[in-house]
């Protein structure tokens, strides 16, 4: 645990240990749900995988914790999102927020810009100016996600023109480079070869210590590699949420999450 | 491969999939043809007009000798001040109607009016810019009365093309921007603009090229027939091209063949010259296209 981190109120339930504590959250697109009444709660420095089939609501989840909603046209969103025990509507300054919670998106964006500002973006927004600074975090940025080495004599190449799998690997740079507490990844593993999805899940074990991390996976595998606990999804609805190693052991619930879990379902 | 022999229906697909073809090819030739004829005419009969004298001295003998200084600056003048009125208000409006504004019935309506206001006649542009800013702002018949005029007349053509340009901006990169924590100014300053800037100014310029060509407006506005002097500030009335082009033709006899058609090349050359620009720069921007 991070020193200073715990100042919010301690109770006895332990509320201080959580990062995100989900409830009743339901969304829906124009009337139409894609999630239903969630409840769940995501530990300090944990990574919480979620998994489940392509619609059932991850990536809805993930939006609304960032408050990306609001990017969204007839996207509502319900219920309570406590981020540091604070709901997230609450905070008046969304883009405080958002630099806290660095998101990784399936498809790669490499923005039109060099590999360089693509990972300067956030500091430079945030008002870093100084060169030897901007130097240092993309630099650092670049090497955590396993970038640096293939790109180091070329920062002024374009970000958007570099290959899928490096530019997966520059948004999660450009993400790092908020130096977030929260990092949320939507199936990153999607356009990038398996080569790399190995040297970034490293990375993500390593960066556990430091930041609470969301992992939306396609892969069931990788919840298990990385995941220390892991939540179901399915068609909108939270299935069950337990302890990864027990849920692939058969320990659940619920019959569905092992179908899933062990690739018999539907 | 027997299994893809030819049949007959085959022989049938071939043959008009040929004929389309030579259709589509003769239209085109159809619509370069006029192009091609008219700037042949005014090579013709006006290039022997064309001087080095023509193009720098003023209208001599009640306009039927000498040159068109005075309407080539006065085009200048006019096509300047209306573009830096109609730019950045047109750039703004397009800003806030691709960036900012919620998708209601007022952003509809108001996207309908700019539709709309491009279909507008110039004769009552004309008369608008007349009654607004001639009387209405005692301008006078004057520059300033004229390109504002055509800005009006343009702005919507800016807004457009502007808004084009931003929406072929993929909203992925905004919205990845934007998971940053960048505001909405943010995101335009750093990935918006310099993404879509080669469009806006290409639209723009193709714009103003067609703005010197416009006569009516500034007949009424701040345009005059003959004023031997160039304008020294834009409360000034000026001598335009297009105008002038009506006048010789139209209001003046005696007036040789060759300067007449010499006035329509140079306004015809000046309007092509704008045009080379704004492509060659769309060029030269592609071959730096960035996604
Ligand atoms: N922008 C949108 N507009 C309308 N419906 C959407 C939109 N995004 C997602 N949905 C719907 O919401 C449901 C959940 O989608 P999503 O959260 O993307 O699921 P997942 O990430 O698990 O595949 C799906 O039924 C999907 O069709
Ligand atoms: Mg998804």
């Amino acid at each position: 645990m991070v020193a200073g981190q715990g100042q919010r109120a301690t109770s006895v339930d332990g509320t201080e240990a959580l990062k995100l504590s989900i409830r009743n959250l339901t969304i829906g697109y124009g009337g139409v749900p894609a999630l239903r009444d969630v409840t769940l709660d995501v530990r300090r420095h944990e990574i919480f995988g979620i998994v489940g089939p392509a619609g059932s609501g991850k990536t809805s989840f993930l939006k609304a914790i960032g408050r990306m909603d609001e990017f969204t046209r007839a996207m509502s969103v319900e219920g309570q999102i406590l981020f540091d025990g604070k709901d997230v509507r609450e905070w008046r300054n969304v883009y405080a927020l958002r630099r806290r919670i660095g998101v990784v998106f399936p498809l790669p964006v490499g923005l039109p810009m060099t590999v360089y500002d693509n990972v300067a973006l956030s500091p430079r927004l945030s008002g870093i100016k100084k060169k030897a600074q901007l130097d240092e975090i993309v630099e650092r940025c670049l090497r955590r996600a396993a970038l640096w080495d293939e790109v180091k004599g070329r920062l002024d190449a374009l970000g958007s023109l570099l290959s899928g799998g490096q530019q997966q690997r520059l948004t999660i740079a450009r993400a790092l480079s908020q130096d977030p507490e929260l990092l949320l990844l939507d199936e990153f593993s999607i356009a990038v070869d398996p080569v790399t999805t190995m040297r970034i899940e490293d990375v993500l074990k390593e960066l556990k210590s430091e930041v609470t991390i969301v992992l939306v996976t396609n892969l069931v595998q990788q919840a298990r590699r990385l995941a220390d606990r892991t939540a179901f999804f399915l068609t909108g609805e939270c299935v069950e949420v337990g302890q990864t190693e027990a849920l692939f052991e058969g320990h659940v619930r619920d019959e569905r999450t092992s179908a899933y879990l062990e690739g018999r379902f539907g | 491969m027997t299994m893809f022999h030819a049949t007959a229906l085959n022989h049938r697909n071939r043959r008009v999939e040929w004929l389309v073809r030579v259709l589509f090819l003769l239209m085109t030739l159809l619509l370069v043809v006029p192009v091609v004829l008219i700037l042949a005419v005014l090579v013709i009969r006006g290039g022997p007009a064309l001087s080095f004298e023509f193009l720098f001295s003023e209208p001599l003998n009640n306009m039927t000798a000498g040159g068109i200084f005075p309407a080539l600056v006065g085009t200048i003048w006019l096509v300047g001040v209306a573009l830096l009125a109609s730019v950045p208000i047109g750039v703004a409006a397009a800003l806030y109607l691709s960036e900012y504004a919620p998708d209601n019935m007022l952003t509809r309506a108001i996207n309908l009016a700019i539709i709309n206001l491009a279909g507008v006649p110039s004769v009552v542009h004309a008369l608008f810019g007349l009654g607004a800013f001639v009387l209405f702002f005692q301008f006078g018949t004057s520059i300033l009365a004229a390109s504002l005029t055509l800005a009006i007349m343009t702005l919507p053509v800016v807004i457009v093309a502007t808004r084009e340009s931003l929406q072929a901006v993929p909203q992925a990169f905004r919205e990845a921007c934007w998971s940053q924590g960048a505001t909405r100014w943010q995101t335009i300053r750093r990935v918006v603009l310099p993404n879509a800037v080669s469009g806006i100014l290409t639209g723009i310029i193709l714009e103003v090229s067609r703005t010197a060509g416009e006569t009516v407006p500034i007949m009424f506005t701040g345009a005059a027939t003959f004023i031997p002097f160039l304008p020294q500030s834009v409360m000034d009335q000026t001598m335009a091209m297009s105008l002038h082009l009506f006048t010789v033709s139209t209001q003046v006899t005696n007036v040789p063949e060759s300067l007449q058609y010499g006035v329509a090349l140079v306004l015809i050359l000046l309007v092509l010259a704008m045009n080379a620009i704004s492509i060659s720069f769309r060029v030269y921007l592609r071959g730096k296209k960035k996604w």
